[in-house]
């Protein structure tokens, strides 16, 4: 997907704004899918009794992290490559596919296979691969399924949730020429046979990375499918890509995260792997890139630095019931969700995705179960503020005159009696109009407009009780 | 060393509240205009417990439409004038929860003034004030009737206001309590974000109503007559809902007698 391309995707919120798109995107799928979850990974949470202090302490952690990003992503850099890491550093997205490619070029790379990784999606990379000729696999069973579909994926941790075992087992029997089925373990075991003719074929594996720990110099990656330990070792050379905002400052830490990232991401009480990378095993080659692609951004803008504590859980998005009706899609960029709608306005700027913040009721679901405590809805309203000031598609100068008048006629009881005396004459007259334009139309297309009391306003009542 | 930032907000600590001592009364914008009754419920209630009310008159509103729609610069003027009209009352007590969280948890970010922050915190929502700083559960009403309760979520979330309207409403008289399920959800007012993102709003709106249907309840009842507004409007759009009423709580706990 080309930068332009990232315009026509950031939309769909503002579409709705203004053609007013009468149902919500989403798949039922994915509602029902975030829903279940949810109820699951909140059992496994509230399985632990001092999880409030655990909340707490990651909390912390993470805060120091991010604002120690200079000096431990060093310490980080000098500790795994004097166990023979290549460690590579990236400004954008653009930079991160030119260390790729030349790392790939200079192997003869071939084919990739990938494990699951959102940095990659940030700078998509298959693309840039496919562009160079270079074939790559995704390997994660959501992912690949989402790669087949030639599709994007709709969740941080479930890249498929929107599609149905049936959606799936429909897409299989299309594209791998396999009898249909919608059983997830047969489905399962069909990836599985495609999919291990690619580890042995590959020239290169890629992978995210959970954990980049700064004093043991140490790459953690969890997983559930085993398809990240064959992608990190079965071919000779292994590339890790890591937003800079990844690193932990010690291990003694990881046990916390580990606990905390299975329970809320995926309902586990651990994942069925942990990979901890140290360095390069002779013979093979391992290399670093960290990413920066605007996360610095978000160390500049004070009021939004906890946005970079994010562990990408995906919890956020399972309980918003924005995201929820709306699906992954609708948010134009990578990461979706409450989530999403706090960095992406750092990440590609507020020209692109400054729509965002306001596709939230600022209801603060996510901020409730967020395991690294982010103030999810206080962000929303400060990138709001930002959006309107700013070049961006939530600045409108109508709006900026309302607001103006708006605070005129609030700033006094006259002038406020006869601005909301004009409210209620209009919600009188509206009554007898056939349509509703606008903003009224917005509000008649499924609710009843309140009724217009027949007595007095509050103050009117006081008033005149003052009076006698 | 860096010092950390407070991750999560203060339990808030109620000053003690004297007998005699005058409240002020702030009552929203859209209360006072489309929703009167929960005003004079509001104040029964508290007379009804003989604390002194007053009314200043040169309220208007509390800012919190123009801060939610990123417009900080106007909101401060509104958040200015609020402070100015309340600034010689030590108790200010409001029927609605999302105003309460605008003024004690939103208006330092509008305006950093410690005189604005200071006013900002002394603002309680009735329930709270009637449950955690009165120390009073039983108002003495009767509502027969089946109940259930939305909370608004800057109610639950911003305030952590959770228990109040439940053990006030549990010690009315003939009342039938029943609570809906996914009680916590959203029910998707949100503010201008009900005009902005219709379709979504109205998607959320349905899986409540959906909810309230489910409890079987005739009345709901809120702290927050702005989710009302949205619920209500939904349950009198559509003819077979049209049966349930929606109510302020403190209308409920002035019923009877
Ligand atoms: S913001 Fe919090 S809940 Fe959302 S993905 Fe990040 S860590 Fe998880």
């Amino acid at each position: 997907m080309s930068t332009e391309e990232h315009d026509l995707q950031g939309a769909p919120f503002l579409k709705e704004q203004i053609a007013g798109l009468y149902e919500p995107a989403g798949s039922k799928a994915t509602g029902e899918a975030a829903e279940r979850s949810t109820k699951h990974n909140r059992e496994v949470t509230e399985a632990i009794p001092y999880w409030q202090d655990w909340r707490e302490a990651a909390s912390q952690i993470k805060q120091y992290a991010v604002a120690n990003l200079d000096k431990l992503l060093v310490e980080f850099e000098e500790k795994i490559t004097a166990r023979g890491a290549t460690v590579l550093w990236a400004e954008d997205a653009e930079e991160a596919n030119r260390h790729v490619l030349a790392i790939a070029r200079e192997h003869g790379v071939k084919t990739v296979v990938k494990g699951k990784s959102m940095v990659t999606e940030e700078m998509e990379l298959n693309h840039k691969l496919a562009e160079a000729g270079i074939r790559a696999v995704e390997t994660d069973l959501g992912e690949y399924i989402v790669q087949l579909a030639e599709q994007r994926p709709t969740h941080i941790v479930t890249p498929a949730l929107h599609l149905s075992a049936k959606e799936v087992g429909e897409l299989f029997a299309e594209k791998l020429g396999e009898p249909f089925s919608a059983e997830h373990e047969h489905l399962t075991k069909l990836a599985r046979k495609h999919l291990r003719q690619e580890f042995l074929n590959a020239d290169m594996g890629t992978s995210g990375t959970n954990f980049a720990i700064a004093d043991t110099g140490t790459l953690a990656i969890v997983e559930n499918e085993g398809n990240v330990g064959l992608s990190t070792s079965t071919p000779p050379i292994h590339v890790a890509l890591i937003g800079v905002e990844k690193v932990l400052p010690r291990i003694d830490y990881l046990p916390l995260f580990l606990n905390m990232l299975a329970r809320v991401g995926t309902g586990q009480k651990l994942t069925s792997y942990t990979h901890l990378i140290h360095g390069a095993t002779p013979g093979r080659k391992l290399y670093v890139i960290l990413l920066d692609n605007g996360r610095t951004n978000v160390l500049r803008d004070k009021a939004a630095r906890r946005a970079l504590c994010c562990i990408r859980c995906g919890m956020c998005l399972n309980v918003c019931p924005v995201y929820r009706r709306v699906g992954g899609w609708a948010y134009g960029w990578v990461y979706p969700g409450p989530i999403g709608s706090i960095i992406s306005p750092h990440l590609i700027g507020m020209d692109k995705a400054g729509s965002l913040p306001f596709a939230s009721t600022l209801c603060g679901a996510c901020s409730d179960v967020c395991p690294v405590k982010i103030d999810i809805p206080h962000q929303l309203v400060h990138l709001r503020h930002r959006a309107v000031n700013e070049p961006s598609p939530a600045r409108s100068l109508g709006d900026r005159l309302t607001w103006k008048l708006w605070a005129w006629a609030m700033g006094g009881p006259r002038r406020y009696r006869a601005a909301m005396g004009l409210v209620k004459l209009g919600v009188r007259l509206a009554r007898f109009l056939p349509w509703h334009p606008g903003k009224l139309g917005a509000w008649t297309r499924g609710r009843a407009l309140p009724q217009v009391p027949r007595g007095k306003s509050f103050r009117a009542e006081k008033r005149s009780s003052d009076e006698t | 060393m860096i010092r950390l930032e407070q991750s999560s907000p203060p339990r808030w600590k109620y000053p003690t509240y004297e007998p005699g001592e005058p409240v002020a009364l702030f009552i929203p914008c859209y209360v006072d205009q489309f929703f009167p009754e929960a005003a004079r419920a509001t104040a029964e209630l508290l007379a009804r417990r003989d604390v002194p009310t007053v009314f200043p008159k040169e309220q208007t509103c509390c800012g919190q439409p123009a801060f939610n729609s990123g417009y900080w610069e106007d909101a401060r003027k509104v958040v200015r004038h609020f402070c100015d009209t309340f600034a010689d009352y030590r108790w200010i007590v409001c029927p609605s929860g999302s105003c309460t969280a605008m003024c004690r948890v939103f208006f330092g970010q509008v305006d950093p003034d410690p005189r604005v922050v200071e006013i900002g915190r002394r603002v309680v929502e009735l329930t709270e004030f009637l449950v955690e700083v009165l120390g009073v559960t039983d108002t003495g009403a009767r509502f027969p009737h089946k109940v259930t309760l939305h909370n608004g979520c800057h109610t639950r979330r911003e305030l952590g206001v959770i228990d109040p309207p439940l053990k006030l409403l549990g010690a009315v008289r003939d009342i039938e309590y029943v609570e809906m399920p996914d009680v916590e959800e959203c029910c998707g007012f949100g503010g201008t974000f009900s005009v902005k993102m219709p379709g979504t709003s109205l998607a959320m709106g349905r899986t409540k109503v959906q909810s309230i249907v489910a409890s079987g309840a005739e009345v709901v009842v809120s702290p927050d007559s702005s989710c009302l507004m949205h619920i209500g409007g939904m349950l009198r759009h559509n003819p077979a809902t049209r049966h349930i009423q929606t109510k302020h709580i403190a209308e409920v706990l002035v019923a009877g007698e």
